[in-house]
């Protein structure tokens, strides 16, 4: 039987790959050209941590100028040359640094390297399949993406410096060329990346949905997926649905800014010149950049909230609290994310009635986001609880996204946002609710799935410093900035020197700055860990934190096709932990009821009347328990 | 044997590359909802409508496409039934009503720059009406190309399971782009002055 099953697998193996034998795979087509899943996870990963690490060193460069705006430093003019002219900043490259740093972040790092290196990795592990529905479309995805990357820091090395007008790139900035040193060469490279990266988040998607709903094993119904697979399903629904609509917008955004349209464009004044444009509408590019915009947001936490939901159970010894709630309230969020984007263009003069309506759906969205809160506190409570850096991390998600969340209700109500508005209030809130809380998750599952991607353990220790000044650092630095917020000081401001009342945060600046740059370093420990544990880190065992899913029922060298004989049949829900009459306090999806008669349920059996019946049998031939008075 | 049975059910398991080409349907019909309600943004915010009616010839284009969608369909019928000659002959046609309706298209951009009726222009609503055609022919385009993708595997020594498969994909692909541009021409119609 064993050989039978081995040499189909073979069999998959050709069909998959449609270009001859796989037996002996070249450094090429197992490194770089990969179709296997697992290897593209990787891929994905670790260029979503160099992309990281980059976007973190700009927020640094400008973390300095905002505290030292008066101080000149001659190392800055040594490794940024015409961009810091006597060791000061120069203003539009600053705006360049807030821009790009967004973009990578937002995009590059927790939509691909987060999605990408976790669906990708994770859905065929834990729905049981060989490999992705079109496992040479996810290649392509993945080069697509790299393409995009390679772009979007080449803008570096154009004359005029990146894209300056933000990560939402709003004309008519980005639609001018001749606007800003921002709006030249930089902004054209910035749109060339970022429909790359449009096509390549499009292929995984369709790749991750198509997967999801085809190729699961024997048994795994929807309700027995673990709720990362339900977040990446939904995410990549999203995407799916979303992203088309900035491909939208930027195609009309390249026709206006090099063919002479005026979608966007109305009457203006560049440098003393009038411009031939008439008629167009700003306000037009918003409601498309916006249509994906805030959908983005939800690409970039729910598969965050995904992971900790999973690590937080396995590492609680509990079931998820809330099962059938969690999975609602992701669908919840997934349909509601469509209709709250006017939410962020109450002051474009929007008509208050619609701003009154952006409102309502927007403040409906704390609903399904309290309900995953309270199930995750619920999930904790009275847990048997292993402290690992992986539950530590998707803990700190749980902060992060209470803390940011809360704001979110402030920013949502459409009058209190005329005073809130693109002041550091907005920077404090999205970047806990949507950066700190979905790096945490990101992190949370590097940690968790390490020994599963590279047959290693991370160091704990490490794990631990890492995750205390990182979580302390990003408390620092962001907490302060909803006062200066609430005081008024506009984002994007190059220095606040100039204006009278604002000057008094200077000393918050500098000590943020400060914060900033601990956190920083807290991630050398990060990467000196990963990079190093990857080669010399602890042998891990095949199931390292007694987990009931399905990945981990394959074996620990990570084989082409993933498992060496069928795949295995699924006959649970992935969360019986701690359950009661159980031999351990884990039960694998792939042990059927039969074997774990003294832990059975009646409600087990609900859609399964044989079961119920021998299950009832079996109750017979035990002797009656005492009872006790 | 279950096992075999099993494994070759996975082996020859077209189904979920079939199901990516309709989810690649839907980001398709959600980047032209982008288009269609950026115009009615667009018109509605500034009072800029088309100000100009159609040109006939997209009544012709439309009866083009309709008909290479019909062409498309016996082919399909013929695929199935093993007629690989009437196939083949029903795929030429399908592709050449294609290149037809293409050409037609950009007729059709001629006449509206002898209406006065330019790309570049201040009045973005008519501009909308190039973008509309010129982001769709970028699909008839994708679709002609694996039309003949299609073609060229009847000539060869092609297994009728693949040669369905490819029959399939590129039937839902066509079909789907032509009920695109028959909504987009609704549409233009239904804006027209």
């Amino acid at each position: 039987m064993s050989t039978l099953a081995v040499h189909d697998h073979h069999g998959v193996e050709h069909h998959d790959q449609d270009h001859g034998h796989h037996h002996k795979e070249s450094f090429i087509s197992k490194y770089v050209f990969s179709m296997d899943h697992k290897m593209i996870a990787k891929q994905f990963l670790i260029t979503g941590i160099i992309m990281a690490v980059i976007a973190m060193l700009l927020s640094i460069l400008f973390r300095i100028q905002l505290a030292y705006p008066d101080k000149a430093f001659p190392f800055l003019e040594t490794i940024l040359g015409r961009f810091a002219p006597g060791g000061r900043l120069d203003p539009n490259f600053y705006l360049s640094l807030v821009t790009i740093h967004g973009t990578i972040m937002v995009f590059f790092v927790l939509t691909a390297g987060l999605s990408g290196t976790f669906s990708n990795l994770l859905i065929p592990f834990q729905i049981g399949a060989r490999d992705m529905a079109s496992p040479f479309m996810n290649m392509v995805s993945y080069w697509m993406f790299f393409t995009a990357s390679v772009i979007m820091l080449a803008s570096f090395f154009v004359q005029k410096g990146p894209a300056g007008g933000g990560w939402t790139i709003y004309p008519p900035l980005s639609a001018l060329p001749k606007a800003m040193p921002g709006s030249a060469e930089g902004m054209t490279l910035w749109l060339i990346s970022m429909v790359l990266f449009v096509a390549s988040q499009l292929m995984g998607g369709i790749n991750y949905v198509s997967t999801v709903l085809n190729m699961r094993t024997k048994g795994m119904d929807l309700w027995k997926m673990p709720l990362t697979i339900w977040a990446f399903f939904l995410t990549a629904i999203l995407g799916i649905l979303a992203f088309p609509v900035l491909v939208a917008g930027v195609v009309l955004l390249v026709f206006d800014r090099s063919f002479g349209t005026s979608f966007y464009l109305s009457e203006i004044v560049v440098q003393g010149q009038v411009m031939n444009f008439e008629g167009g509408s700003p306000i037009l590019f918003q409601h498309l950049f916006w249509f994906l915009g805030h959908p983005e947001v939800y690409i970039v936490i729910m598969p965050a909230m995904g992971i900790s939901s999973e690590i937080m159970s396995v590492n609680s010894r509990k079931p998820i609290f809330g099962y059938h709630a969690m999975v609602y309230s992701l669908i919840g969020i997934t349909v509601l994310s469509f209709i709250v984007w006017g939410h962020h263009m109450f002051v474009t003069g929007m008509n208050p009635f619609l701003g009154g309506v952006f409102m309502i759906t927007t403040l409906i969205i704390a609903v399904p986001s309290a309900v995953k809160t309270f199930n995750w506190l619920a999930t904790l409570w009275r847990g048997n609880i292993r402290f690992t850096p992986a539950m530590l991390f998707a803990i700190g998600l749980v902060s992060f996204f209470i803390s940011g969340g809360i704001t979110g209700i402030f920013l949502g109500n459409a009058a209190l946002d005329i005073n809130l508005h693109d002041t550091y209030f907005v920077v404090a809130h999205f970047h806990l609710v949507m950066g700190s809380a979905a790096i945490c998750g990101m992190l949370a599952g590097v940690y968790h799935w390490f020994p599963k991607m590279f047959g290693r353990m991370m160091d704990e220790k490490l794990g631990y410093l890492h995750f205390w000044l990182t979580f302390i650092g990003a408390y620092l630095v962001f907490f302060p900035m909803h006062f200066m917020g609430l005081d008024g000081v506009p984002r994007r401001y190059y220095a606040f020197t100039e204006i009278e009342s604002l000057k008094q945060w200077l000393s918050v600046n500098t000590f943020i700055t400060w914060a900033a740059i601990m956190s920083a370093l807290a991630q050398v420990a990060f990467l000196f860990n990963f990079f190093y544990s990857i080669f010399f880190g602890k042998k891990a065992t095949q199931n390292p934190w007694n987990s009931t899913t399905l990945e981990w029922t394959t074996p620990v060298e990570r084989i082409h096709g993933n498992w060496p004989g069928e795949i295995p049949t699924v006959y649970r829900w992935p969360y019986d932990y701690s359950k009661p009459g159980a031999e351990e306090d884990f039960i694998l999806q792939t042990t059927p009821y039969s074997q774990t008669m003294t832990s059975n349920l009646p409600h087990d059996f609900e859609d399964n009347p044989i079961g119920l019946g021998q299950y009832n049998d079996w109750l017979k031939t035990q002797p009656v328990k005492e009872e006790v008075k | 044997m279950m096992a075999q049975i099993q494994q070759d059910r996975e082996q020859l398991n077209l189904e979920p590359k079939k199901f990516n080409m309709w989810i690649f349907l839907f980001t398709s019909f959600m980047f032209f909802m982008a288009l269609t309600s950026g115009f009615i943004v667009y018109s509605g915010g500034k009072g800029h409508g088309l100000d100009f009616n159609l040109p006939g010839v997209f009544m012709y284009s439309t009866g083009t496409i309709l008909l290479s969608s019909i062409t498309m369909l016996l082919a399909s019928n013929a695929a199935k039934r093993l007629q690989i000659q009437k196939q083949r002959l029903f795929l030429w046609a399908t592709i050449a009503l294609g290149i037809l309706f293409f050409v037609l298209q950009v007729y059709a951009w001629g006449l509206l720059i002898k209406m006065g009726v330019y790309f570049s222009n201040p009045n973005a609503s008519q501009t909308f009406v190039y973008v509309f055609t010129g982001m769709h022919l970028i699909h008839i385009f994708a679709g002609l190309l694996l039309l003949i993708n299609t073609l060229v595997k009847t000539y060869r020594n092609t297994p009728q399971v693949i040669n369905l498969y490819s029959m399939s994909m590129s039937s839902i692909f066509w079909h789907f782009i032509d009920i695109i541009w028959i909504y987009l021409y609704v549409f233009l119609l239904l804006n027209q002055r």
